[in-house]
């Protein structure tokens, strides 16, 4: 079931038409963000020609990758044709991503666009605002006016918690994207945008990028505006970029940073020019390497890959030693207490009374509450709502929710020891590469430790980076992780540039062939 | 280690406002106990001395200036709403 495919008017179906009939201009994906830019400026691109290329490609492949929710194919013109008339009139003053078709993950709120976080609760919502981030890629002249598929209200690793459809691994159509951005993740590696934007609370932006074979950045806390991202764990949750090399990743951080009034955990310190921290030196750089990330529970292929781009880094100047993180262990089991108190708290508003979809069977006020949420919910948000409220409840909140809280604590201070002698920590995105679509389903537990490597990053609110290292000798992407000190988002932009520039691995695409699907 | 029984599951989800089917109640029981084994790993190290993080950095209120500004239109805010009546969103009956 396709939800919202809005197609393209008669007005504009020649363009469409005519980029059919030709090669889909693919090869307009392959260029870094900052060229379209300049080719834009140069008048030897129009956005038009940016748009049809993106809705020709995401007609052409979007039907096997199901990636997106939503596609307001009429929008999209409506906003190109806009966009070229204030080129015909002038090259200043363009927004720095003037002209880029953007996905968007289903929990970023945006006005006109239907936001349902992959849930059949939220499936008739329409925002009637944008959220920050929107509306910072709309002052910065992006097109907005897709959303894409997630695990529902980004609970999952995998997007099978969408309660729409799965999306599906580019790479191999059997195998799944990630999550819970794997929309996000997925749309950027078939190259459907130029860039997408995910949210990541545990690991749901790097873990679908490294099994996407894509860049996936996680700002730290506070350093993107949450004002209109639908909440799951407040504490923990931050938006960011999904692109196809690290140079995009740090121009489109650099439109949606920056404080805001709107979200009174949003941090106010200024925002760095990334994109000059992208010098591609390392030398003298101190690279920890975390033994427990890197050993046992490490698939011999990952680590083998990981490794290989630490000798890379010692070839270019950079130093690395194996450290300890002692609480590592904790953080899955500590992290999913969090995260699900916090879920249970803020999931409470979707009660059918002022949005979403209403049970309409309810004799009294409660009944209502309660069909609308064991209606509208899935079974892994359900879960998670119960296992928060369990955790939150009186008698139980001192051993579980306290006590997760403590083992936070811990874990922020592995990070501090690390960083009085080290500038980043290295370790893998993930255990092992994608897994088959159903293959872990049944098993939560099991969902769970395939976090281990993403969710300390959020308990300590550091940025983090997933930058492909290499494949798996079944084809399957494997990716790696920068983690840097808090608001230091440029040193792992810099060193994972430089590793990206040397290794040069990013053009290798999808060829959308392998799979069943 | 705490052992959570059906009774229980059912009782929490009645604080989370959700209703479950008897095949619902059985595998959460199932679930949530095998989510709370593996929390129970927690267990081994002593926090009796740590102070609990509730976020990373340092968290303040935020006050704006107490002033009026321009709001949602009444239509705007019904936008999305299942019932409503003359303005105002409209629920079944709270007391029988």
């Amino acid at each position: 079931m396709l939800l919202t495919k809005k197609r393209v008017s008669l007005k504009y179906q020649p363009y469409l038409n005519n980029e059919r009939k030709g090669e889909t201009k693919v090869s307009l994906f392959d260029k870094r963000l900052s060229e379209l830019h300049d080719d834009l400026k140069k008048k030897e691109l129009s956005v038009t020609d940016l748009t049809v290329a993106s809705l020709a490609r995401i007609r052409e492949v979007d039907k096997k990758v199901q990636a997106t929710l939503l596609v307001d194919e009429e929008a999209a013109m409506e906003q190109a044709k806009a966009l070229d008339e204030r080129l015909a009139k002038g090259t200043e003053e363009l927004g720095l991503l003037f002209g880029l078709p953007a996905g968007l993950k289903d929990n970023m709120v945006t006005k006109g666009l239907k936001t349902t976080c992959a849930s059949k609760l939220l499936s008739n919502y329409d925002p009637i605002y944008d959220g920050t981030v929107s509306q910072k890629l709309k002052e910065a002249d992006a097109l907005v006016f897709a959303k894409l598929n997630m695990d529902e209200f980004a609970m999952g690793g995998s997007n099978e918690n969408s309660s729409f459809y799965p999306t599906r691994n580019p790479w191999n159509l059997d195998y799944v994207p990630g999550g819970s951005s794997g929309g996000s993740a997925a749309a950027m590696a078939a190259r459907e945008f130029y860039f997408t934007l995910g949210s990541d609370t545990g690991g749901s932006i790097r873990q679908p990028a490294a099994f996407c074979g894509v860049v996936g950045l996680k700002p730290t806390y506070g350093r993107v505006s949450r004002f209109g991202l639908v909440a799951y764990a407040s504490s923990l949750d931050q938006i960011g970029p999904i692109t196809k090399n690290v140079e995009d990743a740090a121009y489109v951080l650099q439109a949606i940073s920056g404080h805001d009034g709107m979200d009174s955990t949003s941090a106010d310190v200024e925002v760095p020019d990334f994109l000059s921290a992208l010098t591609g030196d390392v030398k003298g750089l101190r690279i920890a390497v975390p033994k427990e990330l890197i050993g046992e529970g490490i698939s011999t292929e990952v680590r083998d890959a990981v490794l290989a781009a630490l000798k890379q880094l010692e070839s270019m100047g950079a130093t690395w030693s194996e450290v300890s993180m002692p609480h590592t262990k904790y953080a899955v089991p500590a992290y999913y207490l969090l995260a699900s108190s916090e879920a249970s708290s803020n999931l409470a508003r979707f009660d059918g009374v002022r949005y979403g979809v209403r049970a309409d069977n309810a004799e009294n006020l409660l009944d209502l509450y309660m069909e609308s949420r064991s209606q509208g919910f899935g079974p892994e948000v359900k879960r998670r709502i119960m296992l928060g409220t369990y955790a939150l409840s009186s008698g139980y909140y001192d051993a579980f929710y306290k006590k997760a809280q403590q083992m936070r604590t811990l874990i922020i201070q592995d990070f501090q020891e690390i960083y009085e002698n080290f500038d980043v920590i290295l370790h893998p995105t993930t255990p092992s590469t994608a897994f088959k679509i159903g293959e872990k389903i049944d098993d939560p537990i099991q969902m769970f430790v395939e976090d281990i490597c993403t969710v300390t990053v959020n308990l300590a609110g550091l940025p983090a980076i997933s930058v492909p290292c290499g494949f798996s000798k079944e084809g399957l992407p494997i990716g790696m992780q920068l983690v840097g000190k808090a608001f230091d988002e440029g040193t792992i932009l810099r060193v994972a540039h430089a590793y990206e520039q040397a290794v040069n691995l990013s053009p290798k695409k999808p060829e959308l062939g392998k799979g069943e699907a | 280690m705490n052992k959570i029984s059906k009774q229980e599951v059912e009782h929490v989800a009645k604080l989370a406002r959700l209703h479950l089917t008897e095949e619902e109640a059985e595998r959460y029981t199932r679930d949530l106990n095998d989510i709370l084994k593996f929390a129970a790993q927690l267990d081994e190290v002593d926090t009796s001395n740590v102070k609990p993080t509730s976020h990373a950095f340092d968290v303040r209120n935020v006050m704006r200036e107490d002033v009026n500004r321009p709001s949602v239109s009444n239509e705007e805010a019904l936008k999305n709403a299942p019932d409503q009546e003359e303005g105002q969103f409209k629920v079944p009956a709270v007391f029988e």
